[in-house]
């Protein structure tokens, strides 16, 4: 790693900072898109389509 | 008319419609991954092993490179949003209101990051970590405007009447965008002047000027996969919204 000078705990900090956040940002786009998709499963499951889909199997 | 003879939809039309929009874009989110993921492994590299410290403010002027590209996307992600609202306001086209609600807290987070990290600049720079100039509380007044779009869309059951008062709210709001830009300018401020966007061309050497392109294109290119992928779960939930009012109004139990 290389030498970051006297103010290497601002850099160090400001680095962490933004990766905790985009890492966060990242995986909360995931979880949203996963848990709306689960949900439509389970309407699904039971039967629920759009009408536009035709009638349930 | 048969079908034969009906004239196909346009692109923009076509893009309207919610199943086609995520037909249409869902093979772009890998090829889009991977090279946000590759540009970030190149800006990295870039930042902390192949440019030198500022003569000036030294090994700091490594956090340029994460604070500008997240102040970069605050104001952009808000003219998309701005954009958004005028698709949604003028030819009420139904991806417009998925992409303002799906924009709002990507635009919120980039901009406390541009705060957090521009602060933390500030502390070793300056002397202080804050400052109550025209720069920063223009951002942090971005900051709030965000969060409130973000409360509206929460506050809100009906989405479609929730699109209109909320692309009024952003357009009222981007006033703040040039406020933000030209702050430097029209007021006495710690925060140095625009040295990349201005009339003379970049004023910093290529070895420092590399490196903070190809992170603000990496961080562009990881909004606008999130964007994208935010878009497509946003389409999702409408419909199942639409399900679960037509599994109530049925008597399914949902």
């Amino acid at each position: 790693m290389i030498n970051l000078g006297p103010h290497a705990v601002f850099i160090i900090c400001a680095y962490a900072g933004v990766t905790l956040a985009v890492a966060a940002l990242i995986f909360w786009t995931l979880f949203d898109a996963r848990r709306t998709a689960s949900k439509m499963a389970a309407l699904e499951a039971r039967g629920i389509r759009r009408r536009s889909a035709g009638p349930a199997a | 008319m048969t079908t034969d003879t009906a004239p196909k939809p346009s692109f923009w039309n076509r893009l309207a419609h919610p199943g086609q929009f995520v037909a249409l874009t869902r093979p772009l989110l890998w090829p889009l991954t991977i090279i946000t993921a590759a540009l970030f492994i190149a800006g990295l590299w870039f930042a902390f092993f192949n440019s030198p410290e500022d003569y000036q403010m030294g090994d700091t002027v490594r956090i340029m490179y994460i604070h500008v590209p997240t102040a970069w996307l605050s104001q952009f992600v808000y003219g998309i949003m701005a954009v958004s609202a005028i698709g949604s306001l003028v030819w009420r086209h139904p991806m417009a209101d998925v992409s303002m609600k799906a924009a709002a807290p990507l635009g919120a987070t980039f901009t406390a990051l541009a705060l957090f990290t521009g602060s933390l600049w500030g502390r070793p720079t300056w002397g202080t970590f804050w400052e109550w100039d025209g720069r920063m509380t223009s951002t942090l007044v971005l900051l709030l405007i965000y969060l409130g779009i973000v409360a509206l869309w929460r506050a809100f059951d009906d989405q479609l009447r929730a699109a209109r008062v909320i692309a009024v709210f952003t357009l009222v709001g981007a006033i703040n965008i040039p406020i933000i830009k030209f702050s430097v300018d029209w007021w006495s401020t710690l925060h140095q002047p625009s040295s990349v966007f201005t009339m003379s061309g970049p004023h910093m050497p290529p070895s420092i000027l590399t490196p903070l392109l190809v992170m603000a294109i990496a961080f562009t290119m990881l909004f606008l996969t999130l964007h994208l992928k935010a878009m497509h779960t946003e389409v999702a939930r409408r419909r199942l919204m639409a399900l679960q009012r037509q599994a109530a109004q049925t008597g399914k139990t949902a």
